[in-house]
């Protein structure tokens, strides 16, 4: 059994006036990539949010290292060492990509051997690397976004739904980068939509529904259960294909 | 020259044409322009670049919208009249007025900052705009103080003032302005044209204060180029951009945005204080009144948010608008036979009506500003040739 790194206890939020989370449950274990499921509202994106310190915690606890961070600040967190990807490419566009690199190395400058390692992870950054990433399409804005998740070392990344808006051919170049992260032990949680993504890539996951999560397990065990992805995810199999 | 310009170039061969003959209109100006009120004015286009290029830089670079920067400028003017007032004219009240005028600035800004910039930025615009009003009240009526509605005379050093002559030589002038203007009424006249053109200028303390003012320009706008060139300002554009992302980044951005505040409101003190000195009168009006800071916030707009080469432009060209075209409303209603429509409606009383069509117009027609817009033709070229 993995270390935990990241954990949610009873977690609830509110956005304005509405409920959103009511005690969410979630362990994201270190070095694995989790993936959190569930249709349309479900809260998926909050529970990212929440764990950014963008979303005030009503109650519960979030603990990363076995230490609460609960009610801290964002720039606190992302000090700690999570990083997170936006949905929509939480790019600036009317930076340059080098700029918006820049910017994402908060602690100093970018150490040019990891810069490197990401090119070749992304090359059409390269190309476009004095360019404003606003020119950029929707594939090398996700690109630029988790490029910049990871130009410095974290220990967590959390990504919200990298996938959306892309053509299976960006979708599949992704993948593969996902993969590489893998093989490097970075810990991600990924929330997303597209289940054969999932699938590939996922090594435990957890399903939410209604601002709670209803199961968690290894993708595997998910994966292979059809029944259990139409009860959870209401998918047929069609949408496997 | 990347160095002194941050790499940030006007980017458009007629914006560096324009912005070359500014400089030089400028840096000669006494020595091109004859009579009071244009050496008034030139000194007004070194202030009032400074005060909207401050005010870009949160408005254009930042997109915090604050109706305070007058306040900022007021307290720089006031800041030496009072210090005049009770001090004497000797640099020590000078002294006291400056460090007096910027230590105020400084908290004022940073208490606004601090706690109005949590908020929403309609609430932020609403809270400077509220206390930029209670500011004006209190000087309006602190008459004992302030000089009320009056006013106050600002006494500078002797050095600076109009009787102050370091040289007993005059130095030559040419009046630029007379010159063309006598060329075109008469083309067969050049020679007498020249002749009338040449002056002289005996240098006085109120030439050395117009420099003062211009080499603080420079070095203001050399200094805002590289702030917003440097890693701090492409923070504070990761913001304008979108501030939950540059949240989600890990940037304290109220931190940011406050630093911006005051960064602004000291830069405008220091205008305040120039425009005091060059001035030698301050009174509410001329300092802390609204249509001032509309008056600011339209050059700001004219010119190009978010580029500080458009502060340069669109200052020069509200100040040239503001002074001459009631001038030019004069020329062209001579030439118009009298009662009719056309007389009626280019009379010269009528040049705020003008005024305001010739500003509702440029931004009409130039919605990203003078700057932006030259840079947008530029690059259409650049793409279409290349």
């Amino acid at each position: 059994m993995s270390e935990t790194l990241l954990s949610l206890d009873q977690v609830c939020a509110d956005i304005d006036q509405y409920h959103i989370l009511h005690g969410v449950d979630l362990v994201v274990p270190k070095g694995e990539l989790t993936m959190l499921l569930g249709r349309n509202g479900a809260g998926k994106s909050t529970t990212l949010r929440t764990i950014m310190g963008l979303t005030t915690v009503t109650g519960g606890d979030i603990r990363f290292h076995d230490q609460s961070i609960t009610g801290q600040s964002t720039p606190r967190i992302v000090r700690r060492g999570i990083a997170f990807v936006p949905e929509n490419m939480g790019i600036f566009s009317l930076l340059t990509v080098r700029e918006n690199m820049i910017l994402a190395a908060v602690s100093g400058a970018m150490d040019p051997a990891r810069l490197d390692w990401i090119v070749d992870l992304f090359p059409p950054l390269k190309r476009f690397w004095d360019k404003p990433a606003g020119n950029l399409s929707g594939g090398q804005k996700q690109m630029l976004a988790i490029a910049r998740a990871i130009i410095e070392p974290r220990e967590l990344l959390l990504i919200d739904e990298p996938t959306k808006g892309l053509a299976p051919a960006i979708i599949d170049d992704l993948a593969d980068a996902f993969e590489q992260l893998k093989s490097q032990q970075v810990t991600i949680l990924l929330v997303e939509q597209n289940f054969n993504f999932s699938r590939r890539l996922g090594q435990s996951a957890a399903v939410m529904n209604d601002g709670r999560v209803v199961w968690s397990g290894s993708m595997a065990t998910l994966a292979h259960d059809d029944d259990l992805q139409h009860q959870l995810l209401g998918l047929g199999m069609g949408e496997h294909q | 020259m990347n160095r002194l310009f941050s790499g940030d170039y006007p980017r458009s061969p007629v914006l560096s044409a324009a912005l070359l003959l500014i400089f030089l209109g400028l840096a000669l100006g006494p020595f091109l322009f004859d009579g009071i009120r244009t050496f008034s004015m030139l000194g007004m286009m070194c202030v009032f670049i400074i005060v909207v290029a401050s005010y870009d830089l949160m408005l254009g670079y930042t997109h915090v919208v604050s109706f305070a920067h007058t306040m900022f400028f007021g307290i720089g003017a006031y800041g030496i009249a009072i210090a005049s007032d009770h001090y004497g004219n000797g640099y020590g009240a000078l002294l006291i007025g400056i460090v007096g005028a910027l230590v105020a600035s400084l908290l004022l800004s940073l208490l606004l900052g601090l706690l109005s910039l949590r908020v929403k930025a309609i609430f932020f615009a609403l809270v400077t705009l509220a206390v930029a009003f209670a500011f004006l009240s209190l000087v309006t009526q602190l008459y004992n103080v302030t000089g009320g509605e009056d006013g106050l005379a600002v006494r500078s050093p002797r050095e600076l003032g109009p009787a102050f002559r370091p040289f007993d030589f005059k130095l030559p002038g040419f009046n630029l302005f007379g010159f063309i203007a006598a060329v075109l009424s008469s083309p067969g006249e050049i020679g007498k044209a020249f002749d009338e053109a040449l002056f002289s200028v005996r240098l006085s303390g109120r030439h050395l204060t117009y420099y003062i003012a211009f080499a603080t320009m420079i070095a203001v706008f050399i200094f805002l180029l590289r702030m917003v060139n440097s890693p701090f300002g492409r923070v504070l554009q990761a913001i304008r951009e979108n501030e939950f992302r540059a949240q989600a980044l890990g940037y304290r951005t109220v931190l940011y945005r406050t630093a911006v505040v005051v960064v602004s409101a000291l830069l405008a003190t220091v205008a305040g204080v120039l425009f005091a000195l060059l001035n030698r009168y301050v009174n509410p009006e001329n300092t802390l009144n609204f249509e001032l800071m509309i008056f600011i916030l339209l050059m700001c707009v004219i010119g190009g948010m978010g580029t500080l080469y458009g502060a340069v432009i669109g200052t020069v060209l509200f100040l040239l608008a503001q002074n001459y075209l009631q001038d030019l409303l004069k020329q062209l209603d001579a030439l118009v036979p009298a009662d009719t429509l056309i007389a009626e409606l280019i009379n010269p009383d009528r040049w705020l009506l003008w005024f305001g069509l010739l500003f509702i117009l440029s931004v009409y027609f130039f919605p990203s500003g003078i700057v932006g817009q030259l840079r947008i033709w530029s690059a259409k070229r650049s793409s279409a040739q290349g």
